[in-house]
């Protein structure tokens, strides 16, 4: 290799980064000074430790690196792609995962069984039920998405990801709003709006992470050496932009105080309501729908090596499904104060979503043909194959339950918590469990995965708790909904509310248990992951040695 | 490199591009899915002129249907009162004291009632109406307040201790928080208070001195006999029935720190004729007077 002439300086971003560290390290130790309210203050000494320690990240970086930043490619011509910050988020990935999923199993436990809180404050189910929806959504499936978003990009696009610091920044700046909110939640943190409920401070960091996230994602597309965008990048990009919208939108908050952690929405009433559930909807919409599209586009025709089934049906899917999906939301808000001409919209547009969310769905299943013998033998194209399946079921189960006599019924009861957990194990889950069990092999260079018969095993105990997690929910919602509508002949309620309660438990137990598969399965992919890291077989080595320095 | 070649398998032409190893099909749009989808939005669009559906400047399209959520929640109300039919005026006129007199007014009553008791007044005394420590039970005869139909009339509407200004209100003293009796006086009140009910006492405690505290300091209230004063809302002490625990333990917190639970006015948040109904659904679950 020829000798390095270049002087090691330090880059603008290294030093200008490093600079607003520095300088939020100050703000944060004054945020901590002024508190008016303990969470924040906490939350101040925690921003002021992270700026200290991204600090010293960037001097460490400086200093061990060479004096010229990473090449676009690699000696012998290839694109040098960027993978560190995607080995972290997949790791952060399956560790949130297993976490999440725990405490969605203990305030599963806890419904069945209130004693479980204790009595302690931060075990409250009001507490414990948005750090579980916020873990698993945000935390797993977001750093799910960063990791395969980065990686895709990159593959599909023949370059390096953009950004020496930008790619990090993004990773662990995303991680460490995820711990802002977390801790907030268990320390009585939230604005009270579902899926947004960190508090201001978080959702302004947020802001500044997924405007960096959409710039690298932008400039690595740019500076693509295909000619072409890859579907895949579309349904990223698409999930990008949308989530960036709907942040904005449903957090414009005003702060009590600068140091404290309350804020109030400028959002009211029914308003308010509307735009919660616009913001609610297309959360589901873009990030765990979108987003894990990206995913199953490239991982499916990949695992499976096949073409994508149809180019023209992922055209027409994907610009029908982001114009029809940012509409629906209304159907959530369905026999409420919100206007019947607003519910309209929100459920014949829910109906008009059915098919170009199947489009997906007939993709990635006959993306399969010439290769369905492949189920028998690769337990990982098998879950990903199975999360087509689930996502097919629940896209068809939405637009039912958006149908207003059909809602009349549902809404409320435990059949839509079932109909997200279809969604949320059996399609987010799985395709995500899917990737990250491509990716590690990947990632770290293995010939392959240190157990399929563990990835066997997974699939089967995980498949077991999601149905029966989905059947009971189904069960107990239906039964539930009907009781709460049964009137006697003389014209009173059947049943008090309590006694509809008490009907829930068995199937609450029972949701409980699948949980608890579901969780054991997560477990058994932690270890798969760390076995395949740790001593998985080295990958044989595909391109030429590099050349021995001179 | 863009070149369209025939996958083998399929038999279809690729779009002759290429990203990492991944190929596309040239495969048209299934028809079934693209049939459907058209089906979905003319339905859609019908639904749409049938049904309100889009803002205006200062108001919406109402749809050829007529359809407003507010005028089915009227009717819906309307069929509910229809379903009541007459025995709903009739109870709302009739005088507490005859409802039980007529069967058919009687049954409505409980049915009214027991909706009612079951969403506000089983939260605190149970699904049955049996109670829980220190809240009692509504099936037996041992009533604190008074078991007539207007004594449970007025204990609904009121409350106890609710801060309505018509609540029933008494407060026991806290005798050993206060200082009025020392520790072992009240071991030997609690325990006179025990052998009023025929249960066993612990060996050496002197029940003279613990009835003499009683007649000194307990009877004002609960009676030389002990059989209590629902006029007060002092309770029976000799029935063996107990709000808070009768055991040795629980009678000497009782007596050192004093009881007093709360009930909620029911007038403040239920109509008129839903008391009127609990009243009588209480009145009959077995221990009415």
């Amino acid at each position: 290799m020829a000798q390095s002439t270049v002087r090691k300086t330090m880059t603008f971003g290294e030093g200008g980064l490093a600079f607003v560290f520095a300088v939020t390290t100050l703000l944060c130790l004054v945020g901590a000074a002024k508190a008016q309210d303990a969470p924040f203050a906490f939350h101040a000494y925690l921003s002021a430790a992270a700026s200290v320690a991204a600090v010293f990240m960037i001097f460490r970086g400086y200093f061990n690196r060479p004096a010229e930043l990473p090449g676009q490619e690699t000696d012998d011509g290839r694109a040098n792609y960027n993978d560190a910050p995607i080995k972290f988020a997949t790791a952060a990935a399956v560790f949130w995962g297993v976490a999440g999923f725990t405490v969605g199993l203990w305030i599963a436990l806890e419904l069945a069984y209130p004693v479980l809180n204790f009595d302690l404050p931060f075990l409250n189910f009001g507490r414990l039920r948005p750090l579980h929806t916020s873990a698993v959504i945000f935390a797993f499936g977001g750093n799910v998405l960063i990791a395969s978003s980065f990686y895709v990009v990159q593959r599909t696009c023949r370059t390096r990801l953009a950004g020496h610091m930008a790619p990090w920044f993004v990773v662990l700046g995303y991680n460490f709003f995820i711990v802002i909110a977390g801790t907030g939640y268990l320390l009585g943190v939230t604005q009270s709006k579902e899926y947004a409920e960190p508090e201001w401070y978080a959702d302004l960091w947020l802001t500044i992470v997924w405007v960096v996230y959409l710039l690298v994602y932008l400039v690595t597309i740019i500076k693509r050496k295909e000619p072409h965008i890859y579907v895949a990048n579309w349904f990223y990009l698409a999930f990008i932009v949308t989530i960036a919208v709907l942040h904005l939108g449903n957090n414009p908050t005003l702060p009590v105080s600068v140091f404290g952690s309350k804020s109030y929405i400028v959002w009211s009433g029914v308003q308010d309501a509307m735009f919660q559930w616009w913001y609610g909807h297309n959360a589901v919409g873009f990030f765990l729908t979108a987003g894990f599209l990206g995913i199953m586009y490239y991982f499916v025709p990949k695992r499976a090596e096949r073409p994508v089934y149809s180019y023209r049906l992922s055209i027409v899917h994907f610009w029908a499904l982001i114009f029809l999906y940012i509409w629906a939301g209304p159907h959530h808000l369905h026999y409420t104060s919100l206007p019947d001409w607003t519910q309209t919209l929100g459920m014949t547009f829910s109906i008009m979503l059915w098919m170009p969310s199947w489009g997906g769905m007939i993709n990635g299943l006959m993306t399969l043909s010439g290769a369905w013998d492949k189920l028998r033998t690769d337990p990982v194209l098998r879950m990903l194959v199975v999360s087509v399946a689930f996502y097919g079921m629940s896209t068809f189960e939405g637009p039912m339950m958006s149908i207003k006599a059909v809602n009349s019924l549902s809404h409320y009861t435990d059949w839509t918590v079932g109909h997200v957990h279809s969604g949320a194990l059996g399609w987010v889950g799985f395709v995500s469990f899917g990737a990250v069990y491509c990716l590690v092999p990947w990632l770290w260079n293995k010939k392959q995965l240190y157990s399929l018969k563990a990835v066997n095993w997974h699939f089967w105990i995980a498949t077991i708790g999601i149905v029966l997690y989905v059947s009971a929910m189904w069960v107990s919602g239906i039964l539930q909904g009907l009781m709460w509508r049964a009137y006697t002949s003389l014209g009173f309620l059947e049943y008090s509310f309590i006694e509809t309660v008490e009907a829930m438990h068995p199937f609450y137990a029972i949701r409980a248990l699948g949980g608890a598969l579901f969780v054991i399965g997560s477990l058994i992919m932690a270890w798969n992951v760390w076995m395949t890291v740790r001593s998985g077989e080295p990958a044989p080595v595909a391109r030429p040695a590099m050349q021995p320095a001179e | 490199m863009a070149k369209n070649e025939i996958d083998a398998v399929t038999g279809t032409a690729t779009t002759g591009h290429e990203w990492d190893g991944i190929k596309e099909l040239n495969t048209p749009l299934p028809r079934w899915w693209l049939w459907t989808f058209y089906a979905c939005c003319i339905w859609a669009a019908l639904y749409m002129v049938a049904y309100p559906a889009w803002p205006l400047v200062s108001s919406y399209t109402s749809g050829l249907l007529g359809y407003s959520s507010r005028a089915n929640v009227a009717a819906d109300m309307a069929a509910l009162q229809a379903l009541r039919g007459e025995k709903a005026a009739l109870l709302a006129k009739a005088d507490l004291a005859d409802i039980e007199k007529d069967q058919a007014l009687l049954a409505f009553a409980r049915a009214q009632g027991r909706a009612a008791f079951g969403d506000n007044c089983a939260p605190c005394h149970g699904s049955g109406a049996t109670g829980s420590k220190g809240y009692p039970n509504l099936n037996d005869d041992d009533w604190l307040w008074g078991g007539t139909l207007d004594a449970l009339h007025q204990t609904i509407q009121y409350g106890i201790r609710s801060g309505n200004a018509q609540a029933r209100e008494n407060q026991m003293p806290a005798f050993g928080k206060d200082g009025t009796l020392k520790k072992d006086e009240i071991v030997q009140v609690a325990n006179y208070v025990l052998s009023l009910s025929g249960q066993p006492t612990r060996q050496g405690v002197d029940l003279a001195a613990g009835k003499q505290l009683f007649a000194d300091n307990c009877a004002v209230c609960h009676g030389e006999d002990a059989k209590g004063n629902q006029e007060l809302g002092a309770p029976n002490l000799t029935d063996r029935i107990w709000l808070y625990g009768g055991d040795e333990a629980s009678l000497v917190e009782t007596i050192t720190n004093s009881r007093g639970g709360v009930m909620p006015a029911w007038a403040d948040r239920l109509d008129p004729v839903t008391i009127k109904a609990l009243a009588v659904y209480v009145h009959t679950l077995g221990g009415g007077r």
